[in-house]
């Protein structure tokens, strides 16, 4: 189970939140214009990345508050969090970008 | 020895006559090869869909100059981790013929590849817990039939009949109302399933290189030319991406983006006790499904953990919601101890259908997005992606399930229809 640091409450139990999937997918501004190709992107394409990834979580029982969270999935560590609307932290140099093999587990 | 080791059967004779030799005399499945310098055909992934690919590639279609890549070990990703519920009796027309395909081809698998692969057509049951849900399996149950799927409706003495562990009474929050049956579900042996493909397909001339990641493929204007991996380069004109969880992580290689999240899956086997569960129960509402293995361990599992990840860890209130909707099924396990838990890592696409298809890189082919029910799959999804990747077009069962249908919107809808997607 994770730990998830909310900005305002300190880390708690993971089955407190709702997590929010992969953040900074904006909707089109201009709907209209939009080729199917490029709804398909908007509304199905993820980037699902392996190693450091932007999501958003919802502390639903807890400040009842949004925020986003960088995230290792290759390791599950929690890199920073950040308010919505932010850009994403840069991270500093030794955090890692590719994560370990998954095979240390299995 | 030539290339195309001749394969040595298994039989009652050599059970014997190893029986009365010590054992001394038998040899290994398959070859373990390094890679060569060049293939026709590369498949990424040596789980049971990749090796499903390879050996109907060689037998179907002749095409024997075949590598299979595996980063690990053969068979240790999902076709390690999975509880192998085997069901054909999904709602879509496009659905039922894959799934039924692949269960056609279990039935005669272990003789075709003289490997017991412990095929047990026991049963599954999925069970309705509302008047909503008993529609909408009944309508299914007709849906099945008009496909040729094997389906009948149980009520809920009918369901006690065919598995007495079960518990019917009405005091609980999600009663058992009935449930609909597939006398041809089952489950079956996953290692000898990945073992069998393996040595059916070295048998054949298949390449299968353990130990080796795909780190990148070289694409020339918009052609395949080849994979970079963790034991030098491979040139090669099709490369067929058959990794499950990292299916994502491949595509991204060529720049390719697809609708796959990858999330854990968990499941956990008891003690072993002897025989008391005759068949696979499955339910959506209290979303938990369990069954007996040969070992007599009960083997349980439950839905994804939401969030995005690769570690093939999961949550641990996953497994206490899963557990506890599993003892309003059964009170009678409630003093089973657990033994091991473990999670792998699944493909979802969103419309919970897999991805078998060509994309714009020429030479690439993805089939992925298996979710967390692939396994029921495997003969099936070799066979049509064989096919696939052999004409470059697919056959009428692999087209609904095309990249494209998510830009044209003709998704193959299984999320909900499927009751319990595993
Ligand atoms: C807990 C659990 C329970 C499940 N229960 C069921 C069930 O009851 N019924 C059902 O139908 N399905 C079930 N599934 C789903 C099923 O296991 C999968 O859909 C199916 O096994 C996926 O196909 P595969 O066997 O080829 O995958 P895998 O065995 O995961 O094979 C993919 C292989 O690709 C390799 N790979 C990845 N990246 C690279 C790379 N860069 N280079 C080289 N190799 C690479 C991996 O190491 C892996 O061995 C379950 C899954 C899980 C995790
Ligand atoms: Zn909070």
């Amino acid at each position: 189970m994770l730990l998830v640091p909310c900005p305002n409450c300190g880390e708690r139990d993971q089955s407190e939140f709702h997590y929010g999937g992969e953040a900074h997918r904006t909707r089109p501004t201009a709907p209209e214009t939009l080729s199917d190709d490029e709804w398909a992107d908007y509304v199905f394409m993820r980037t699902n990345t392996k190693g450091v990834f932007a999501e958003r979580w919802c502390h639903t029982a807890g400040c009842r508050k949004w925020f986003n969270a960088l995230r290792d999935t290759g390791s599950d560590a929690f890199l920073a969090v950040y308010r919505m609307g932010e850009e994403p932290p840069r991270l500093g140099g030794e955090e890692k970008e590719e994560a370990p093999a998954d095979e240390a587990f299995a | 020895m030539g290339r195309t080791a001749r394969m040595r059967g298994y039989s009652v004779w050599s059970l014997l006559r190893e029986g009365v030799g010590g054992h001394r005399g038998w040899r290994p499945a398959w070859r373990d090869a390094a890679p060569k310098a060049a293939y026709d055909a590369v498949i990424i992934g040596g789980g049971g869909h990749g090796l499903a690919t390879a050996y109907y590639l060689a037998k179907e279609h002749g095409m024997t100059n075949v590598a299979v890549l595996e980063k690990g070990w053969l068979g240790g990703g999902n076709a390690a981790r999975n509880t192998t519920i085997v069901r054909s009796n999904y709602l879509n027309d496009e659905s039922a013929a894959i799934y039924d395909h692949a269960m056609r081809l279990w039935r005669g698998l272990g003789r075709e590849l003289n490997f017991n692969i412990m095929m047990s057509h026991r049963g599954v049951l999925n069970l309705a817990h509302d008047d909503g849900e008993m529609r909408q399996l009944k309508r299914r149950v007709e849906a099945n039939r008009l496909n040729g799927v094997d389906a009948e409706w149980l009520d809920a003495h009918e369901v006690k009949e065919f598995c007495p562990p079960i518990h019917i009474g009405r005091d609980v929050r999600y009663p058992v109302l009935g449930a609909t049956l597939q006398r041809s579900g089952g489950v079956n042996r996953h290692d000898a399933v990945v073992w069998g493909y393996a040595r059916a397909a070295c048998a054949l001339g298949v390449d299968i290189v353990q130990h080796c990641e795909v780190t990148g493929i070289d694409v020339r204007g918009g052609v395949v030319q080849g994979v970079r991996t963790t034991r030098g380069d491979i040139k090669t004109s099709k490369v067929a991406s058959v990794v499950a969880g990292h299916t994502s992580v491949i595509a991204d290689m060529v720049g390719l983006r697809l609708p796959i999240e990858s999330h854990p899956l968990q499941a956990l086997v008891s003690e072993p006790v002897k025989p008391i569960m005759p068949c696979v129960v499955m339910s959506n509402a209290v979303h938990a499904y369990c069954s007996q293995s040969d070992k007599g361990e009960l083997v349980i599992g439950a839905g994804i953990d939401p969030h995005i990840s690769y570690t093939q860890r999961g949550g641990f209130h996953i497994i206490e919601d899963e557990i506890a909707a599993l003892l309003e099924l059964f009170p009678i396990f409630s003093r089973m101890k657990l033994m091991r838990h473990w999670a792998g890592t699944v493909d979802v696409c969103p419309d919970a259908s897999p991805i078998i298809s060509k994309t714009p890189v020429k030479g690439f082919y993805v089939n992925g997005g298996w979710g967390t029910g692939g396994w029921k799959a495997t003969p099936g999804s070799g066979h049509v992606f064989a096919d696939l990747v052999a004409n470059d077009e697919p056959n009428a069962i692999a087209e609904p399930y095309a990249l494209t249908r998510f830009a044209t919107g003709k998704l193959v809808a299984e999320h909900g229809a499927a009751a319990v997607a595993h």
